[in-house]
């Protein structure tokens, strides 16, 4: 692939990743997201799922790149796909906040509307105590939570002059916790559904695949080198 | 689906009633797939006639009745109920159909017989029947509870014979329970002196209890169910209810006299 045909590819994987929400805005117009049964629920769906697919995106840049030399130049769509999936991993919150939690976003519009600026913030204090007991009862909300906050101070650092401010060994150890939140959303999804419902497992199968083949690489590597250490005891 | 004759009833809520195309697009109908639209895209395999229902266990003569024969045994009444699914979000439903406690009386179950079980048909041939979820589904109610004028054995909802994915021919709907107790698609109905396994309260009995009574002081593990979702308009912005307890349904507290709702939930 020349290197001059990466802004183009970049140009198409923008439009590529803003479909989903594009759509959304679609049917948001048309009023078929009206139409929907519960709104609500498919926004949190669509962009719960998304959020995760394009985190999964962003962790098979590496692994696909080394099939072959000549897919070398993927690296270059690793950072714009995980600020992607940190766009989605945000809507997902928002719509938790805003259409899930309790808070009465209409009311908060109205408000708005009548010009009392302050509707939305008296709708939260409103809202707050069935967040904060979310937040400190609910397993899935908090691991999803972390999730979310892992993906938010990669996107913060993620920079190239945050990078070399940073260093680049410590800026990777920091980025390796993408695996953290890529373990801590297919949780959130397993947490979320209930007993016997297995939806969640094609995403999980394909996340194992992901980090597994990492720890086959780490340990080839390790192999090849020539060390005598012994893998078992070695840290990947 | 066919038009039915109905009568109307006092059973009336006030709120606006949900858009039909609302209630028969969003169902949990696990038989036919785990997400709530899959049931609309899946159940027309289902053939609801020739249907029949069992009556088994504690009755003096257990015997096979025929669908059409149920549907007509009493005339039907509309009843327009809030129903509340254990997800937190509701509707309000008009469903067709005669309390169940008119067939009771008529298969003259034995006085030993406190529970009544529903089991919902399996059909591997017309059926998804996801592997994480133990099939029949079974549901149940003591005694006093189907015998609940409330308690409607239900054939139809807005005029109209169930559509498959709402649990065709023939299901039970307890307004004041969450909506998952309301067994669908029944095949069998066991009259019995314990309580039976129930396929929710088997799965997760920390989520889902044998009463399942709508109670929002009582939070399921994951959520709150002290507010719900009210889906009975077309917009995108919530419309957000707080639950009451029983769902509104507050005639059937007596039932329930003594017991600590908050154990069994």
């Amino acid at each position: 692939m020349p290197t001059k045909a990466v802004p183009w590819i970049k140009v198409v994987v923008h439009v590529l990743l803003l479909i989903p929400v594009a759509l959304l805005f679609r049917d948001y117009q048309s009023g078929a997201l009206a139409n929907q049964a519960d709104p609500v629920n498919y926004i949190t769906h669509l962009t719960g799922d998304w959020a995760l697919w394009i985190l999964l995106m962003s962790l098979a840049v590496t692994p696909v790149r080394r099939i072959h030399s000549s897919l070398a130049w993927l690296i270059r769509l690793r950072r714009m796909i995980g600020l992607y999936a940190f766009f989605y991993a945000t809507l997902h919150l928002a719509t938790y906040v805003f259409l899930f939690s309790g808070y009465d976003t209409a009311t908060a519009i109205d408000g708005l509307r009548h010009g009392k600026l302050g509707e939305p913030f008296h709708q939260f204090a409103l809202a707050w105590p069935a967040i904060w007991v979310d937040i400190t009862k609910r397993k899935f909300i908090q691991v999803g939570f972390a999730a979310w906050v892992i993906l938010l101070a990669l996107t913060i650092t993620s920079p190239q002059r945050v990078l070399r401010w940073m260093g680049g060994k410590n800026w990777q150890r920091l980025h390796r916790l993408v695996y953290l939140a890529g373990i801590a959303a297919v949780i959130h999804y397993w947490w979320l559904v209930k007993t016997g419902v297995t939806r969640p497992l094609p995403d999980t199968l394909v996340l194992a695949l992901l980090l597994g083949i990492r720890v086959v690489f780490a340990i080839m590597k390790r192999v090849r080198s020539g060390r005598s250490v012994p893998v078992t005891s070695a840290s990947v | 689906l066919t038009k039915l004759n109905v009568v109307q009833t006092k059973y009336t809520v006030s709120d606006a009633t949900t858009p039909e195309p609302k209630a028969q697009s969003y169902n949990n109908f696990y038989e036919f797939g785990e997400d709530k639209s899959d049931p609309a895209k899946n159940a027309w395999k289902m053939h609801d006639r020739p249907w029949t229902v069992k009556i088994e266990g504690l009755v003096k003569q257990p015997q096979t009745l025929d669908i059409d024969k149920l549907l007509s045994y009493r005339p039907l009444e509309q009843r327009v109920y809030r129903f509340r699914c254990v997800e937190a979000w509701s509707m309000v439903i008009p469903w067709d159909g005669y309390p169940l406690s008119e067939l009771i009386k008529f298969v003259n179950p034995l006085p030993s017989a406190k529970y009544v079980q529903f089991l919902t048909a399996k059909d591997s041939k017309t059926m998804v029947l996801p592997f994480g979820i133990q099939f029949p589904y079974s549901e149940a109610l003591r005694m006093d509870e189907a015998m609940h004028p409330l308690t409607l054995l239900t054939f139809g909802s807005y005029g109209e014979t169930l559509a498959n994915q709402q649990g065709a021919p023939i299901r039970v709907i307890v307004p004041w329970k969450y909506g998952f107790k309301g067994a669908k698609s029944i095949v069998t109905i066991r009259f019995l002196d314990k309580q039976p396994h129930t396929t929710w309260n088997d799965m997760n009995s920390e989520e889902y209890g044998f009463y399942s009574n709508v109670n929002p002081n009582r939070s399921h593990p994951r959520w709150s169910q002290a507010r719900e979702r009210l889906l009975n308009s077309n917009s995108i912005l919530p419309k957000i209810r707080t639950t009451d307890m029983f769902n509104g349904y507050s005639e059937v507290a007596s039932l329930y006299n003594g017991m600590d709702l908050m154990k069994n939930y």
